[in-house]
């Protein structure tokens, strides 16, 4: 039989350390889906998602009821809708984007991923004007997330849409004002974006994918948080240790939970991805496991190495753990949705320039971060560019989802509720980079682009 | 299928009678049975073949938290998989 405190240790990580599945998110392509009328297009997408997703949230549930783990959220990414967009005569690319939103209605997913485009060499087909429909794609549309990649390491950063990316952000925060500019909380930017990935806003369903898949994002900071305090006295050394057995064991619970859900959809599985997602709730936060080894607060000097320890002991003890291993895998670290770094940036210990660093040995980026609502959008595109830059030289995503707190400025707060959470306004260097993204063209891709 | 069932909680009388009622009521054999007090808590862990079973995973979930309230413990039912998944290579 089990021994009993293997039993015991279990259940007291999902009673009491916030031990979660996050999402089962379903891949599904829409390349059967292009038509050049795009009510035609808009009806096709809706319908295969339904189809597809029909049983995708009730055999999650069941999953979650009968093993007694929580599977927090269900969802659907898709194929990049610019190719699907690009093929339409019409361009009110609206329609796709509420074609989505019903879909996700119907089938009762809380979030779909996939009103995206990957731009990062250049633009093609409708994609810029495309892509300028996202804020109010965003703006009229519950479920709906977008992305947009501008660079990778083998093609340089896209400047164009780098330029064009910091008015998108704007606009979407405007555009939403009235609702705590949420609608830049679901646009994500992206260099080195993964294909697989099963977290939002940036879930989309790359074109190398197979037809129809199912990927995993799990969670458990605050498993390893509990872990850790265990061991008030170890070394490094052993810290790293105990990381890698707490992520070893949450991973398996992905694992699991991936194989039966591919099993009972009859969908093959995909990838599971080993990250730390953290929520606002006490005990579920990056920042408190980057305390326990013995910071005063998430942001001090320290912070980087200690994140850099932690996210490589992550994916070591998640990698034996499951059979295909992707997404994004590391520890996330957005700002309004992790308790302790609320808690850090209201104290101004935690700061953009920090979190910059941070995202130099993580596994996003600039992760839901508020900045004033008369930030630029030049100065949005330069940190974008900033970020782009750091994912293109070290071969690894980065991501920016900023949310401009339209009329609030440092000092004040934004919420959104639920996982999102809520967080101040943190302070932006406001030094003007306008000349230099305006200049536009093409950052060459790196040295480091050239293994072949 | 196989479930572990744990009632966790202060010792009170009749906690096993009454967990092992449910699963006879129900056609539920229970395979193993282990008991042990941990850091002052009673812990009970019950090894059973719900294959047979007369009610669903979710029904048995409700009857034994129901039984949890009464005796101000906490019951719960799990399939065998998460804890061999977690803890056997």
């Amino acid at each position: 039989m089990l021994n009993s405190y293997d039993i015991l240790e279990t259940i007291s990580m999902i009673e009491h350390e916030n031990l979660d599945i996050r999402t089962i998110t379903m891949g599904i392509s829409l390349l059967d889906c292009f038509d050049s009328d795009i009510d035609r297009a808009a009806q096709k997408i809706y319908d295969k998602i339904c189809r597809k997703a029909a049983r995708l949230v009730e055999t999650g549930n069941a999953i979650e009821t009968e093993y007694g783990i929580p599977i927090i959220h269900k969802r659907v990414s898709v194929t990049p809708i610019s190719m699907l967009a690009s093929c339409c005569e019409s361009h009110d690319y609206l329609k796709l984007a509420r074609a989505l939103d019903r879909a996700a209605a119907t089938i009762g997913v809380n979030f779909i991923g996939g009103y995206s485009a990957l731009v990062h060499k250049g633009y093609a087909g409708a994609e810029q004007a495309f892509i300028d429909s996202i804020p109010e794609a965003l703006a009229t549309t519950e479920c709906v997330c977008a992305s947009v990649n501008v660079g990778t390491t083998k093609s340089g950063i896209n400047m164009d849409a780098v330029r064009q990316m910091g008015g998108i952000i704007r606009r979407s925060a405007e555009l939403t004002a009235d609702r705590n500019c949420i609608g830049a909380a679901k646009l994500v930017v992206f260099c080195n974006a993964p294909e697989d990935n099963p977290f939002m806003a940036g879930a989309f369903h790359g074109v190398g994918e197979p037809e129809c898949v199912i990927n995993v994002g799990v969670s458990g900071p605050g498993v390893v948080r509990a872990a850790l305090a265990k061991a008030p006295d170890s070394d490094l050394t052993g810290i790293a240790d105990i990381v890698k057995k707490t992520a070893f064991k949450i991973t398996r619970m992905g694992q699991l939970v991936a194989t039966e859900a591919a099993r009972r959809l009859e969908v093959p599985f995909g990838i599971v991805d080993l990250s730390l997602a953290p929520t606002p709730a006490v005990g579920d936060s990056v920042a408190h496991i980057l305390e326990e080894m013995g910071l005063e607060t998430c942001g001090a000097c320290g912070t980087t190495a200690a994140l850099a320890l932690l996210n490589d002991a992550v994916k070591k003890g998640g990698v034996m753990a499951s059979s295909h291993v992707g997404g994004l895998s590391g520890a996330f670290i957005p700002v309004s949705e992790d308790a302790g770094m609320i808690d850090a940036a209201r104290a101004g210990v935690l700061c953009i320039e920090k979190l910059e660093a941070m995202t130099c040995v993580c596994s996003v980026g600039l992760d839901m971060i508020i900045v004033p609502g008369d930030t630029s959008a030049a100065v949005l595109s330069a940190i974008i560019a900033d970020e782009a830059a750091i994912g293109m030289v070290n071969s690894k995503t980065t991501a920016c989802r900023l949310i401009p707190a339209i009329g609030k400025t440092v000092g004040e707060e934004l919420a959104f509720g639920g996982l999102l959470g809520s967080g101040p306004v943190m302070p932006v260097r406001t030094a003007s980079p306008e000349k230099f993204i305006a200049r536009g063209g093409r950052i060459p891709a790196p040295l480091q682009s050239l293994k072949n | 299928m196989r479930a572990v069932i744990t009632v966790i909680g202060s010792d009170a009388v009749g906690i096993i009678a009454r967990v092992s009622d449910l699963c006879s009521k129900k056609n539920i054999n229970i395979l193993d049975i282990t008991q042990s007090v941990l850091r002052d808590l009673f812990a009970m862990i019950m090894l059973v073949d719900i294959s047979e079973a007369t009610a669903s995973i979710p029904e048995l979930k409700e009857a034994l938290a129901a039984i949890g309230e009464e005796m101000h413990l906490s019951v719960h039912i799990m399939h065998e998989d998460i804890f061999n998944s977690m803890h056997r290579i």
